[in-house]
């Protein structure tokens, strides 16, 4: 089997999220998104962040991934050659499945959020019973 | 009267662009040209990597989430440093269906020259987060040194 090349991508930088409080880069984290009968899955590339830095919000149908980093380069280091810039990470997605939003669950593993969203179970329709006197 | 030509920066023949375009790049170059990469010297081959210094070692850092360890093989010779590997994105178990496909895998080897030579037996990588970081002390017989001046009376 020939084996696949990587192709260097330029992280692409967040254009209009608002102003944002920290100063500094916004990236656009690289995704995939699965899905099946039961759950939508999404696995984004974060490298740099911690579990607990990750933000996870679904307000209605909207789901915002925010991810923010901590500089890993020491003071004393000084920049030789510089081809990546680091910062925060942030997308958004329209949802158009409900979502059970009690069991959400997120794991950041190795710089790769794993985001499971169960599917709301569809109500059973009624059979409703007509009593005939 | 002196002919100057405006525009500065080597033209990128692959994406030829409008002039606004390049004004609006010349733009954003000045704007980001401190701490920014370095433009016009990015290499096209994965992954990017960043080269800090301190007065006894370089740190190399590149940006590898997703990838094992035990897939990636670094090897140093002198000045040189090279990095091998392979990311491997896992077929999930339950039937799913993609939506989207952003993430790359495949295999990637890049090597970079460093400016000074590398104690090799001493060289230290680590995984975080994501991230590959690898620690390279500067050879001794490298290091600059201090030479002092007899002084004969």
């Amino acid at each position: 089997m020939e084996e696949k090349e990587m192709v260097r991508q330029e992280k692409k930088e967040v254009k209009k999220a608002g102003e944002e409080m920290r100063p500094g880069p916004v990236f656009i984290p690289a995704v995939d998104i699965l899905e099946n009968p039961n759950e939508i899955m999404i696995l984004a590339d974060m490298p740099g962040v911690d579990g607990k830095d990750v933000d996870i919000d679904l307000r209605e149908d909207v789901l915002t991934i925010r991810g923010s980093v901590s500089p890993v380069e020491a003071e004393k280091e000084v920049s030789v050659y510089r081809e990546y810039n680091w910062g925060d990470y942030f997308r958004q997605f329209t949802l158009t499945e409900v979502i059970d939003q009690e069991k959400i669950s997120a794991k950041m593993d190795e710089g790769v959020l794993r985001l499971t969203l169960p599917k709301k179970e569809k109500v059973k329709p009624k059979k409703i019973q007509i009593s005939a006197n | 009267m002196a002919v100057i030509r405006w525009q500065t920066e080597p033209t990128d023949f692959s994406e030829p662009g409008s002039d606004f375009d390049r004004l609006r790049q010349g733009m954003e170059w000045l704007l980001d040209s401190f701490g920014a990469p370095t433009p016009g010297f990015t290499s096209r081959v994965f992954p990017s990597i960043n080269v800090t210094e301190d007065k006894d070692h370089y740190y190399l850092r590149a940006e590898l989430p997703g990838v094992k360890s035990e897939d990636l093989d670094i090897s140093v010779v002198e000045d040189q440093v090279s990095i091998r590997g392979e990311r491997k994105i896992p077929l999930e178990k339950k039937e799913f269906n993609y939506h989207r496909r952003e993430r790359q895998e495949g295999a990637f080897r890049r090597s970079i020259s460093l400016p000074m030579e590398i104690d090799s037996n001493k060289v230290k990588a680590e995984m975080k987060q994501g991230i590959l970081k690898v620690t390279l002390p500067k050879h001794e017989r490298a290091k600059p040194r201090k030479i002092q001046i007899a002084v004969t009376q």
